[in-house]
């Protein structure tokens, strides 16, 4: 059969010539590559002072979104928790009593919301479930930990602060589906 | 300080470390101070002016002997049940055959410290290389070459040992 | 020996031996600095201006470790083994000389520690002995893994001795002294020895690698596989004098390669110098070919994969060996050919 790269090699037991044998060009050959490599532009970021700039959908921690006028776009469908493949979403919904319109945009809203990061691939499958714009991942990174407890993100850390609203208006899913 | 305070001295610490051979019961320090022993007999030479002969030893009993010697005690299993337990008949048997074997070292001995007196006041010189390879390949050829048939010998030995068990495999 | 000679020997000494510390602590620095260029990285920057102080934190560390013995260890052999494999590396520069005599206020000095006229035997000497820190190190910790490293140390170097003895035996004959400074001398100029044994010079410095325990003769370590190997159970600054012994004997048998094979101090054109201008870049001669070499064992280090250990004792005994021993047996030819044996 036709190789389609190129690049196949067929390999065989076949005796090595007496140059082969010795080892010694093919020793060279190979310092010789890696003497190359000393005058190659090193890969290197040196973190803390320089970042790595993430692209707009880089797929990073979540947040659950509020509407314009401040209430939570979550009306804990579930789909988001159906969607996910590594079962990393949970909640509990709950029924918006009079008052709270506010607080919440939909009649159905998530008491619990809670997703476990270290069960979470962050796919994105959620963000793309989402029928109500409510969930999206952003280009913030997950920070590290030293308890696994604090890996499991509840409504506290999800939800964008009111006064501190995260931008995702780059994102590829935003403004797609119409006011519902 | 003079040369044969340091001769002395020497001496005292090459006894004394050939004495700490017998008396360690942990064979593997038994071995590291005969290698200690070893430097110090090539201490011994270097007085002697013989450097070729004191580097020698150390190249050949120190780096490559002991070093065997080192590896079958390390791989046996040295505990304390494993020790062969000794009647007091076998221990009066080896106390006269060590002082037979005493008795004969002194006797051969003191003859010997009289022919060494003989040739070494002839030349200091005599342990360099150039000297050593002149009476080796000269005066002494014929044990010289006599001892290398030797080790032929112990190399045929040791092939036809490692070719037997190849046999025994197949 | 006049008191002032003493002086200036003991000065001499001590300067040898912190060079010789301090080149040693940064071969450490250069090794991991290396290892990052050929990996495309930028390696150990942030202590000091370009990571310069790395050496001192890395020593500061290993002093400041619990400094902690096994219970079932055999106490001072396993105190005495790392101070065996760092005496006995740090010895073998007792006979090395550095460059020409030079002349201070009147007083020639003599740049090497003992001008023995038996140097390369005392070298050879000192690297046999150099197996007893190891299989110390190994038996003592009471491990068995460490043992059996200890062993495949200890077996390694042994077999690497023997055809890096023939090699400097050829090279013996080619000179005809055993002195370091006789065979320095006898390659005057740009006449170096590496252009008449090439074959001893391979072979030799295959045997370096081999004896120093570096790549690709790593195995008694594994650093990346098998936990260090014979110095498992060290820790703290024992377990750093294994690891600056290694760089030490590195940047030693860099200094030997350099003299039997390179021309030691010398540099072509040198006639045209004399008195401490001369000895002056000799120094500079002899350090340059010392860590060009150091350069090449961490180079070979970073390019080659490690041998298994029937291969290694493969390519010692029934390559590396015979091949010494039929170049030495040329040598002798043409030696006595050149003599007027045959005529």
């Amino acid at each position: 059969m036709q190789s389609l790269s190129n690049r196949k090699k067929v390999v065989s037991n076949k005796k090595m010539t007496f140059l082969e044998r010795i080892y010694l060009p093919a020793i060279f050959g190979g310092m010789w590559i890696t003497f190359k490599h000393l005058f190659r532009k090193n890969n290197t970021l040196k973190y803390p002072e320089e970042q790595r700039v993430l692209v707009p959908i880089y797929r990073g921690l979540h947040v659950l979104k509020r509407d314009e006028q401040g209430r939570e776009n979550c009306t804990a469908c579930g789909l988001c928790a159906v969607a996910c493949p590594a079962e990393a979403i949970t909640m509990v919904a709950a029924e918006r009593v009079k008052g709270e319109e506010n607080l919440y945009r939909e009649e159905k809203y998530a008491e619990l919301y809670e997703i476990d990061m270290l069960r979470c691939i962050f796919c994105g499958l959620c963000e793309e479930a989402c029928p109500k714009e409510a969930i999206f991942l952003t280009d913030r990174l997950l920070p590290a930990n030293f308890e696994r407890d604090e890996f499991i993100y509840g409504k506290d850390r999800l939800v964008e602060p009111i006064d501190q609203r995260i931008d995702i208006s780059k994102r590829q899913h935003t403004g797609k589906r119409t006011e519902l | 300080m003079n040369l044969e305070t340091f001769a002395i001295i020497m001496g005292g610490l090459t006894i004394g470390s050939a004495l700490m051979v017998i008396i360690s019961k942990n064979p593997v320090k038994s071995v590291l101070f005969l290698v200690l022993t070893f430097f110090f007999i090539s201490g011994n030479y270097i007085l002697m002016n013989a450097q070729f002969i004191a580097a020698v030893n150390i190249i050949v009993y120190a780096g490559a002997i002991m070093v065997l010697f080192l590896f079958v005690l390390m791989l046996l299993n040295l505990s304390k049940e494993n020790e062969p337990k000794n009647s007091v008949f076998v221990k009066f048997a080896a106390l006269v055959a060590g002082g037979i074997l005493f008795t004969v070292l002194i006797a051969a001995l003191k003859d010997g410290l009289v022919i060494a007196a003989a040739t070494v006041d002839q030349s200091d010189t005599i342990g360099l290389v150039e000297n050593l390879g002149q009476l080796l390949f000269t005066k002494y050829v014929l044990p010289f070459e006599i001892s290398s048939v030797l080790f032929i010998a112990a190399m045929v030995g040791a092939v036809l040992l490692g070719k037997r068990e190849k046999q025994l495999i197949d | 020996m006049e008191t002032s000679e003493i002086i200036e020997k003991l000065l001499f000494i001590g300067l040898l031996f912190l060079i010789t510390l301090g080149i040693a602590a940064y071969a450490t620095y250069l090794e991991r600095k290396v290892a990052a260029w050929f990996q495309d990285r930028i390696g150990p920057d942030r202590a000091g201006p370009f990571g310069i102080l790395q050496p001192l934190a890395d020593g500061g560390k290993l002093f400041f470790k619990e400094d902690f013995i096994p219970a079932a260890a055999d106490k001072w052999l396993f105190i005495l083994g790392p101070g065996i494999a760092m005496f006995t590396s740090m010895m073998t520069g007792a006979v090395i000389p550095w460059s020409s005599d030079i002349e201070i206020a009147g007083n020639t000095i003599e740049l090497q520690v003992a001008d023995v006229n038996i140097g390369i035997l005392f070298i050879m000497g000192f690297l046999s002995i150099g197996v007893y820190g190891i299989m110390i190190g190994g038996w003592a910790s009471n491990n068995k893994f460490s043992l059996f490293s200890a062993i495949r140390a200890s077996s390694q170097m042994i077999s690497y001795e023997l055809a890096m003895g023939i090699c400097v035996i050829t090279i013996v004959m080619l000179t005809g002294s055993l002195s370091l400074n006789k065979i320095v001398e006898s390659q005057h100029g740009m006449n170096w020895n590496v252009f008449y044994q090439p074959v001893a010079f391979i072979i030799f410095f295959i045997c370096a690698l081999a004896e120093t325990n570096r790549a690709p003769f790593d195995l008694p370590e594994c650093e990346s596989e098998l936990i260090g190997g014979y110095h498992t159970e060290y820790g703290a600054m024992k377990m750093g004098f294994y690891l600056f012994s290694e760089y030490v004997s590195m940047f030693i048998s860099s200094a030997i390669i350099s003299i039997l094979f390179f021309g030691g101090f010398n540099f072509p054109w040198m006639d045209h110098f004399n008195g401490n201008t001369l000895a002056i870049l000799g120094v500079i001669a002899m350090f340059t070919k010392t860590f060009i070499f150091m350069f090449v064992f961490m180079w070979i280090r970073w390019t080659l994969p490690r041998f298994r250990f029937d291969q290694l004792m493969h390519l010692g005994w029934k390559s590396l060996i015979p091949m010494a021993l039929i170049n030495m047996l040329i040598t002798g030819i043409v030696i006595a050919f050149n003599e007027g044996w045959f005529n």
